[in-house]
């Protein structure tokens, strides 16, 4: 179907549009909203998305608990975040107009289906009077549609029962949404068609007929006086695709072993949120992919360690009560230096905490949550799409400096999915792997001397046979040693080889001013709500500047400088200020923080409105550099 | 000992890994010229998990004892076990903790006096070989410290052994627990109370080997008892069947124990079966047979494309 020539609606051009689809967790509104967010990708919009639904177990229908929800940020321009307020709210049910409304920018535009309002609807949600007529809906834009009747009229050529009738009426109302944003049916109809393949081919041609007729209907009422168009964004040029950072980190370790030629052991035992991982990887077991499932978590990270010293890549994911489990055998990889990575994907906690939600309180856990004094490295992907990098990038340096390297990964950051340029493979550099294989010169604790890495000496070579363990080396040699100042020099040494990683990291990037008024400074999950924010301060003329850390431990070279550049330094954080409290005792910098700790990702207005407090009134400095 | 029986295998001795945890035994890796990991409390089973995972050409044998393996590593002993892995798991239980000095441990006697227990052991003790026949163990094994020559023949089953061994060798500690085991191999009564196993010969002993293990009743009501020879029904005399998979023979053997019965030594089950590792090779053969070698352009490329020109 082609869209209605513009005829007598006109076109009205916005930046972006924020849209979340709502309704029973049984109505589709996940397909709906992805199905939507795959057009606009196509149509060349930058795209950010927010699925939310119930908790694991679903509840009754039409109830509040059993509402679903999915948010899309659609716009021309670059985005980092699915936006803190829809713009407009599709509500299938009264209960999802019940617990979205409040959301609602001031305005906004809601579309209902009228259908489902009736006292039947609104006991099941608990309301007692008809938010149509309440005075609830005053100040917002409301168009309430027969979409369940409408659905039932437009399938009938198909012969479906009313109830599979009725599961269609989420693709009338993507129909209507269609027509409203300027969209052809085109791209949705072969989406469909892919999605319920031949096999349910009655059910694809039901679909199909209630998008059409969805956005026939809108067509021929004239549902709004215009039409939106959202233009395409200036994005690189490729092929793209959406994931989920717990599926980008997983393929990054795939890709990880390639780029290595070293098999991919990996043990793990089920925790939320990182289970994802182990799913995925447990797919791959035709790449040589050894995923396996361990009695616990400490095993998990025993198996990744005997790994590794048998010459493969270990790798274990958990999240923070795992990582408590598994601490006394990473720190036996600490000790033996062998290269391991422990992904922790954060949660809520203390103890089980918040299983399902995301916080960033384990970095503290990370850097000193060892007996002992047990440096090693610990990186922090930004986004989605940066699991896969540093996935990569976890490896490298695992391999290269014979250390064990944690990667803190989020909840938010390992379910939310995000567009992904799909990396091009030739272009990612190989990692060496350098098995020592002379017995002449071999010692196990002989460091290289530049990295000061051991030698990775696997079993099975002639000549290196030796034995590591838990017990303090002798410096060189590896043999077990009580002696006071070889133990301060070995103290020493594993924390100088960690810091020499800094040589070889990227300098922290700063986006904006190069120096000035005030640097925002955040890390992991974090990235997209305060670059969000900062760009729309920086438009606005105030003089911010944001930059992200990828790298913890060791810290970019030139952090020290860039953090001397600005006047003042604001840390977001959803803890209570862990990177701050690092940062103060390293750089003896009077170190602002905001703290979010409620298991959920900051809203880019949050941040705004921090960042505008700490500005100089009327602050419009431009960069001093 | 150990070269020995690494020679007699034909492996060299680079081929050849000791894994162990904390305690005695667990000094056991800087004893040998082969490689070694001397690991944490109780986790050496788990960190062979990912050696032999890694590498299956290896020989990994796991050291432990009655505190690591069946106390603080309990769990992984158990796991490793019925997986079936390609290691031999030697268990050295003096039945007391001797690293930090003498406190009770899981296989200590009910009442023992220890420093951690002045009044006396308030729980029963584990019996190793019924634990591993509970977790499915294809070898099952007993020997002790001072008869060199049965311990060597035991160790040399295990190693040939295709999957777990677990292997239990009783051991004096001659400072916290000395004359552990005497009340069994002294001279005197040794043949009284040591019961050594040999596949398919009736389950006799004594000093001219004169007493037999008997089963009374039949079916769930079957036990084991003792007889002189010249009394026994020649039905009920048990013969030793290191093969059969019935659990219930493998687990009444592994139960009897002093002062009611002699104490079973030797090889109580062999079974073969696919070891862990095979069965993961397997289905990583059978899966790219399926769908061929996987390809990661194909998986990053997999789902809902789009381009952007």
């Amino acid at each position: 179907m082609n869209p209605a020539a513009p005829g007598n609606t006109g076109y009205q051009s916005l930046e972006n549009v924020i849209i979340r689809f709502a309704g029973d967790s049984g109505d589709g509104v996940q397909l709906t909203g992805s199905l939507f967010t795959q057009d606009s990708a196509v149509m060349g919009n930058d795209i950010s998305t927010l699925p939310d639904f119930p908790a694991e177990i679903r509840a009754p229908a039409g109830t509040l608990p059993g509402v679903s929800s999915f948010q899309l940020n659609f716009s021309s321009r670059d985005v980092h975040t699915p936006g803190d307020r829809p713009q407009v709210l599709v509500a299938l049910n009264p209960a999802a107009l019940h617990v979205h409304l409040a959301d609602l920018v001031p305005g906004g535009l809601v579309i209902l289906n009228e259908d489902a309002f009736t006292p039947a609807g609104f006991k099941k949600a608990g309301i007692d009077t008809d938010p149509r007529e309440d005075g609830s809906l005053a100040g917002f834009s409301v168009h309430g549609l027969p979409i369940t009747a409408l659905t039932l009229e437009a399938v009938k050529p198909t012969g479906l029962g009313k109830k599979q009738a009725e599961r269609c009426k989420n693709m009338l109302t993507l129909g209507v949404v269609c027509w409203l944003y300027d969209r052809d049916c085109d791209v949705i109809e072969t989406l469909i068609d892919s999605r319920f393949g031949s096999a349910n081919a009655e059910l694809a041609a039901a679909n199909k007929l209630a998008l059409q007729a969805g956005f026939g209907y809108a067509d021929t009422i004239r549902l709004m006086p215009h039409r939106y168009r959202v233009e395409k964004a200036s994005l690189a040029p490729g092929k793209y695709r959406r994931i989920t950072g717990n599926s980008a980190a997983a393929m990054g370790f795939v890709a990880a072993s390639q780029l290595s030629g070293r098999p991919l052991i990996y043990a793990s035992y089920p925790i939320t949120p990182a289970s994802d991982i182990l799913h995925e990887l447990a797919r791959l077991r035709h790449f040589g992919v050894l995923a396996g499932q361990c009695e616990d978590e400490i095993s998990a990270m025993g198996a990744a360690i005997g790994a590794a010293f048998g010459g493969a890549l270990g790798l274990t994911a958990t999240s923070g009560p795992g990582v408590c489990l598994k601490s006394e055998a990473l720190n036996l990889a600490v000790m033996t230096e062998l290269p391991v990575v422990v992904v922790d994907v954060q949660r809520g906690g203390p103890s089980t905490g918040l299983p399902t939600k995301t916080e960033q309180a384990d970095l503290l856990q990370a850097m000193f949550g060892r007996n002992g004094e047990s440096p090693l490295a610990i990186v922090a992907p930004q986004s989605p799409a940066d699991c896969f990098d540093m996935a990569v990038e976890a490896f490298r340096i695992a391999i290269k400096y014979m250390t064990p390297v944690f990667y803190l990964s989020d909840g938010y950051l390992g379910n939310g999915p995000e567009p992904w340029r799909i990396p091009d493979l030739d272009t990612l550099t190989p990692i060496d792997v350098n098995f020592a294989t002379d017995p002449a010169a071999f010692m196990p604790y002989l460091r290289d001397p530049e990295t000061l890495a051991r030698p990775w000496a696997i079993p099975g070579t002639p000549g290196l046979e030796h034995r590591i363990g838990g017990l303090e080396k002798a410096d060189g040699s590896g043999a077990v040693s009580y002696d006071p100042l070889n133990h301060e020099n070995m103290v020493r040494l594993r924390a100088e080889k960690i810091e020499r990683i800094a040589d070889d990291i990227p300098e922290l990037e700063v986006l904006g001013p190069q120096a000035g008024e005030l640097l925002v400074l955040g890390w992991g999950s974090t990235y997209g709500a305060i670059r969000t924010a900062v760009e729309d301060l920086q438009q606005e003329g105030a003089s911010v500047a944001s930059a992200h850390l990828r790298y913890l431990n060791p810290l970019p070279r030139n952090l020290g400088a860039v953090l001397d550049r600005f006047d003042k330094i604001l840390v977001p954080e959803m803890n209570s200020g862990q990177l701050r409290l690092l940062l103060r005792a390293r750089f003896l910098k009077d170190i602002a923080g905001q703290n979010k700790i409620q298991g959920q990702p900051f809203k880019t207005s949050e941040i705004s409105e921090r960042v505008r407090s700490m500005l100089s009134p009327g602050s419009t400095r431009r960069a001093r550099a | 000992m150990m070269p020995q029986i690494c020679a007699e295998n034909g492996l060299a001795r680079e081929d050849i890994v000791f894994v162990s945890g904390i305690g005695c035994s667990s000094r056991f890796p800087y004893y040998m010229n082969t490689y070694g990991f001397h690991t944490i409390h109780g986790r050496a089973p788990t960190v062979a998990l990912g050696l032999k995972i890694a590498r299956p050409d290896l020989q990994v044998w796991v050291i432990t004892g009655d505190g690591d393996g069946l106390s603080i590593g309990g769990n992984h002993l158990i796991h490793t076990l019925r997986r079936n892995l390609d290691v031999k798991i030697l268990l050295f239980n003096n039945r007391i903790y001797g690293l930090t000095k003498g406190q009770y441990s899981p296989t200590s006697e009910f009442g023992k006096r220890t420093k951690s227990s002045p009044l006396g052991v308030i729980a029963q003790p584990v019996n190793p070989l019924s634990l591993a026949c509970a977790s499915r163990a294809t070898f099952i094994a007993r020997t002790i410290d001072k008869d060199t020559k049965h311990l060597q023949e035991v160790l040399l089953r295990a190693a040939r052994h295709r999957g777990s061994a677990f292997v239990e060798i009783y051991q004096n500690c001659n400072i916290f627990n000395d004359f552990a085991f005497d009340h069994l191999t002294d001279r005197k009564v040794r043949n009284e109370r040591l019961l050594y196993l040999e596949h398919g010969r009736p389950l006799t002993f004594g000093a001219d080997a004169e007493k037999v293990i008997v089963t009374t009743g039949r079916g769930a009501t079957s036990h084991f008892g003792v007889a002189t020879r010249s009394e026994a029904i020649e039905e009920d005399i048990v013969v030793h069947d290191e093969a059969t998979g019935n659990d219930a023979y493998t687990y009444a053997l592994s139960g009897i124990d002093h002062p009611e019965f002699p104490v079973p030594m030797g090889v109580l089950r062999a079974l073969e079966g696919p070891t862990y590792e095979e069965q993961l090779a397997g289905q990583i053969e059978e899966v790219q047979r399926r769908k061929g070698p996987g390809s990661l352009e194909t998986l990053m490329h997999s789902g809902e494309v789009w381009t952007v020109d």
